[in-house]
This record gives structure tokens, sequence and C-alpha cells, in this order.
């Protein structure tokens, strides 16, 4: 914040200059017009500047900052990593750099198995997400105007409740003795709780459970854009609607699936409170892995080291995303 | 054919719902479960609301989340503002790339990687200048950073979608493009500046584990507190504040809708209007 303020002032300070030739000329009198007419001719530079200086100090200085101890050692001390930038002795400057922490996590099955297991989770998540989202997004926009409307509000009200009990409540619905086993139990369909919370089974009802409404909402906004004439002009021409529907509104979709998969996908991979709610001890996922590498064995660069490899992981899918989010803004 | 395939429409449309609510009805009806076993039926009881208002720990929890929320959507709605309009209306500008790169990011950046990299960044800022203490800050700046960009893409979207005749208007008969930003730009922008706010505290209403990761001691925020009690299993006071928070969510959705909807009817009536004279 400090820095912001910094920015400001300076750039208030380079115009006044001109301001106060202009000034003087004029006599415009009192110190508050004065400061109106100054920040009327930087408004420009003030706009772009506070939001970026914000950026650069509170995003990506703390991304250079999880870099940094990525390429640390671990030691027992306060920080507990080893400096990267050290004064050996007079005026000699050393740079430590240690690629330790990258190849630990790829010696080390477990890190990578877990990685795997993240994306095959995620991968799996999206294409379930995308089966139950897609005729959901459908329906909604091949419907009259005011039951479209109630739908929506259907779709975004899950997402503006708390995302930590919508998974909570599949805890209560998946437990042995939960509403789903007591439920089978009771019509005579099992004699024995079938055992579905803290496995991956949970995990992904839990993923497609709380990530549907990031997959209908791009699928329903691209969707609402799409000609209808024209699958109309398909049909006319004699078109069975399975064709119709590989040739025609498929392909139109597509913007709308990539969208959607990109946004179940991302967040799903690094997923930490679903796998250990609904997953326990069973299910790895690498979000939770970095969550317990910080916490209970405090090692920061290996932390930092499973953070910046998820990061690779993800950089394509998230160019991929703001790539589509720059073109639909433009348009 | 066409019959046929409104049916399915249908069904899935139904299915959908039933997915969407089943779960959340489930957790309204076990908080009146008067057994300390959730998913067991014991009779009708609102003995766990008792427990949870006369909890003092939930009620910190809620109060310190909600000053968290204020803050950060207010300062979220402003610096989301600036960034979406300096986007759109500014055309090149020096580090336009890096800084649209800086603003979508947290957009999709797992919440792990964003609440490790501010965590360490405020430790060392703090070994450093010894601010910020780790709580009600380092919590409220952290949000801040990332509700920011989904104000910035709302804001974004709205000034893509208006039309620049009424800026263009105002600038050729003389209005100062300060002038023209505070007396037509800001005023069109209010509706998404209002929606953006809303988000922003949403979604810091609702953030555990970026604020699990900048918290500090003694400042529990209440998904931590929600989070510490369920993950040793189920309780039926934390049923019950659910039932609460569904409760104010709705009629927070219904409220806004209805306002949405007449806001859409009053503009088809001023089009009929002009359409009419």
């Amino acid at each position: 914040m400090g820095g912001c303020g910094v920015s400001e002032l300076g750039a208030l300070k380079r115009s006044g200059v001109e301001q106060v030739t202009e000034m003087a000329e004029n006599q415009s009198g009192s110190l508050m017009a004065r400061l109106a007419e100054k920040l009327q001719s930087s408004w420009k530079t003030v706009v772009v500047a506070v939001p970026f200086l914000w950026l650069l100090i509170f995003f990506l200085a703390p991304f250079f900052m999880v870099l940094k101890i990525s390429l640390a050692e671990s030691v027992f001390a306060q920080p507990p990593y080893t400096p990267l930038v050290e004064w050996v002795s007079e005026g000699i400057l050393a740079i430590r750099i240690v690629f330790d922490n990258f190849v630990f996590l790829w010696e080390d099955n477990l890190y990578l198995n877990t990685y795997l297991n993240s994306i095959k989770i995620s991968s799996i998540s999206t294409v379930l997400c995308l089966l139950v989202g897609y005729p959901i997004a459908y329906g909604i926009v091949r419907s009259s105007p005011t039951v479209r409307n109630i739908f929506l509000l259907m779709v975004i009200l899950p997402f503006w409740t708390s995302f930590l009990l919508r998974v909570y409540a599949w805890m209560g619905l998946l437990a042995d003795q939960g509403t789903i086993n007591s439920l089978l139990i009771w019509l005579g369909i099992i004699d024995e709780p079938i055992r579905m919370l803290y496995t991956e089974f949970s995990v992904y009802v839990g993923i497609v459970y709380t990530y549907l409404p990031f997959m209908i909402l791009p699928l329903y906004a691209n969707m609402e854009k799409l000609d209808i004439s024209l699958l109309e002009a398909a049909a006319d021409l004699g078109a069975k609607p399975a064709v119709t529907f590989l040739t025609v509104t498929l392909p139109m979709t597509i913007p709308g699936i990539i969208a959607g998969s990109l946004l179940v996908f991302i967040p799903a991979t690094g997923e930490y409170v679903i796998p250990d709610l609904l997953g326990g001890g069973n299910v790895q996922m690498i979000g939770r892995v970095l969550y317990n590498e910080f916490t209970a064995n405090t090692d920061w660069p290996v932390a930092s080291a499973v953070a910046i490899v998820l990061l690779l992981v993800l950089v394509l899918p998230m160019m991929l995303y703001q790539h589509i989010q720059s073109k639909e803004s433009d348009s | 054919m066409q019959g046929k395939r409104s049916t399915f429409l249908l069904a899935m449309l139904s299915f959908g719902m039933a997915f969407l609510y089943i779960p959340m009805v489930l957790l309204v009806i076990y908080s009146f479960n008067k057994s300390k076993i959730v998913p067991i039926w014991g009779g009708f009881s609102t003995r766990w609301y008792k427990v949870l208002f006369e909890s003092e720990d939930v009620w910190a929890a809620v109060s310190l989340s909600l000053k968290i929320a204020v803050v950060n959507a207010t300062f979220a709605t402003l610096l989301g503002a600036l960034a979406g309009l300096a986007l759109v209306r500014f055309g090149r500008f020096r580090g336009r790339t890096l800084f649209s790169g800086m603003i979508t990011a947290p957009l999709v950046m797992p919440e792990v990687i964003t609440g490790l990299s501010l965590l360490l960044f405020f430790i060392g800022l703090k070994g450093l200048i010894g601010w910020p203490e780790r709580g009600f800050t380092t919590i409220t700046i952290a949000h801040i950073t990332f509700s920011m960009a989904y104000v910035a893409v709302i804001i974004q979207s709205r000034l893509a979608g208006m039309a620049q005749d009424l800026e263009e208007a105002a600038q050729d008969l003389g209005a100062k493009p300060f002038r023209v930003l505070t007396d037509i730009t800001l005023p069109l922008l209010a509706p998404g500046m209002l929606a953006g706010w809303l988000l922003s505290f949403t979604l810091s209403l609702d953030d555990l584990v970026i604020a699990s990761f900048t918290t500090g001691p003694g400042s529990t925020t209440l998904p931590i507190l929600i989070y510490s009690r369920i993950r040793l299993g189920l309780r039926p006071d934390i049923n019950a504040l659910a039932t609460i928070i569904i409760l104010v969510v709705t009629i927070g959705v219904l409220i806004f809708g209805w306002l949405m909807l007449r806001q859409a009817k009053q503009r088809e009536r001023d089009m009929h209007m002009a359409a009419k004279s």
C-alpha cells in the first residue's frame, strides 16, 4: 500500500510543475481547485499505476519469493532456508542456488505419483462435469426466457453459498452411516453399508458437485449466442437429430467446452479441501501434499518446489485460458 | 423426434437441479435433528441453533470474516475498476501485457500456490521492515489481490459491451477526459461495480485455503473455524450454521435477481416509449 501512495505522489509532482505555471497565469485560487486540476492532468497515470503496483507487490513479488526459496536448502533456523545471496567475507558475495529440491521431487516416487494422480482425477472429473453440464446448459438455453432465468439463478445460487459447506453436505450423504447407505439398506438393496466416504469415488463426486456451475455457465454463455436457425435449417434439410448435433451443435460450442473444461481442470488439479475432507488419507493429491509439507513438515524449500512444479504443469492450460479470455474481450 | 428430445433435456435439467439441491436440502433438514449423530434422525429440535448462538467462537469468527469481507470488497472494487478501465479504454501503454497477465492469473491460479506465495512473502517482508503482522491485515491483502481480478473481469466485460457514443458525445461537447470519466463512465459502471463488490464480498467469506496460509495466531475466520470442526466428522451445529448461511444467501440472491429483472423490464418499457414517440 505504501508503494502505491508514493508513486501517486510522484505522478502528481511531475505534472504539478506544469500545472503551477499554468495556475500562476489564471490565478484559479484555492488549494482544492489546484488539487483537482493536478489530479485531472495525471489521472490516467494514477488509474494504471495503482492496480499495477498492487499486483507487482502482492502478486509478482510473492511468486519470485517462492521461486527463490525453492532454490534454497532447508535448514533448522529462522527462517528455515538458506539465503540466496550471502556475504561470505569482506566484500565477497556468494549466490547459492541448489536444485536438490527438484531432484528430490523427481526421484521420490511419492511426489511423481501424486502429480500424476492429481492430473488423472482432475481430468476424469472435467469429463464428468462436461457430460453432466452440457445437457443442462443446452436445456437451459432451449427453454423459454422466464424459465431460463429461473434455471440460471438456480445454477448460480450454490456458487454463492459456502464451498466448504457444500463439500460437508456430501460427507453426510456418503458416510457409512450416511443418508445414501441408510436409504439403500432401508430399501433392502444392500445389507451392509458400502464404503464411499474416504475413497476416490467420493472425491470425484465432490469435485463434480462443486465445480459443475463453472462448467455450465461458460457453456451457457457460448450456446446463448448460437444461431438456432442453423439447427432448424439442418433439420429442414433432413438431418437426423444425432447428425445435427455432431455436425452443427457440437462444433459451434467448442469454445464453450474448452473454457468450461479449463475452469474445472485447473483449480481441481491443485484442489486441497475436497481430497482432504472426502478422500481422507486415502487419496493423494498434490495440493494436499503441498499444504502438509509446509505446515506439518515445515519444509519450506520442498513445499516451494512442489508449488513451482505444479505451476509448470498448469502453465499451458492457464495460458490457453488467458488467450481465450483476451480473445473474448476483444471481440 | 422433437418431443423425445425435449423430454431428454427436461430429464437432464431435473436431474441436474436435484443433484445441485438435494445435498443442500438435507443439510437443512439435519440441522433440526435432535440426535447428536447427524445422519440418524432423532426427532425435531432446534437445540443446535441454541448451541450455535451461545458459542462465542462462532460469533468472533463471523465478525472477523465480515470485517475482512467488507474491507476486501471495497478495496477490490476500487482497484479492479481502475484495472478494468485501464485495460479497455486506454489502448496500448507500457507494460500492458504484463498487467493484463497479472490481472487474469489469480482467476485460475491454484489457491495453494497463491496462499503459499503470499505467506512466504509476508514473512519475508516482516523480517525486512517489521510489517505486516499476520492476521486481519495479511488475510485482507491476500483477498484483495484475487478479488480485484474478478472485479476487473466484470468491469472489462461491461465496458466492452458499452457503446462509447455517450463518452464521445460528452467529449465533443467540450468535457475534459477526467470530467467524462466522473460524469459519464463511472455512473454507467455503477451496476458492474455493485456486482463486483458483492462477488468480492462472497469470495472473501468463502475462502478457506488462502486464509489458512496467511492467517496468524488468534485470527480465526469463519471457514477456518468450520473446517477445523468438520475435519473430525459430522457436527449438527455446523448444519445449523449451514442452514443460516443458505437462508441469507438465498434471500440475497432473490433480491438481487428481482432488482435485475425490474431493471430489465424498466429498460424494455423505456425502449418501447422511445419507439412510440
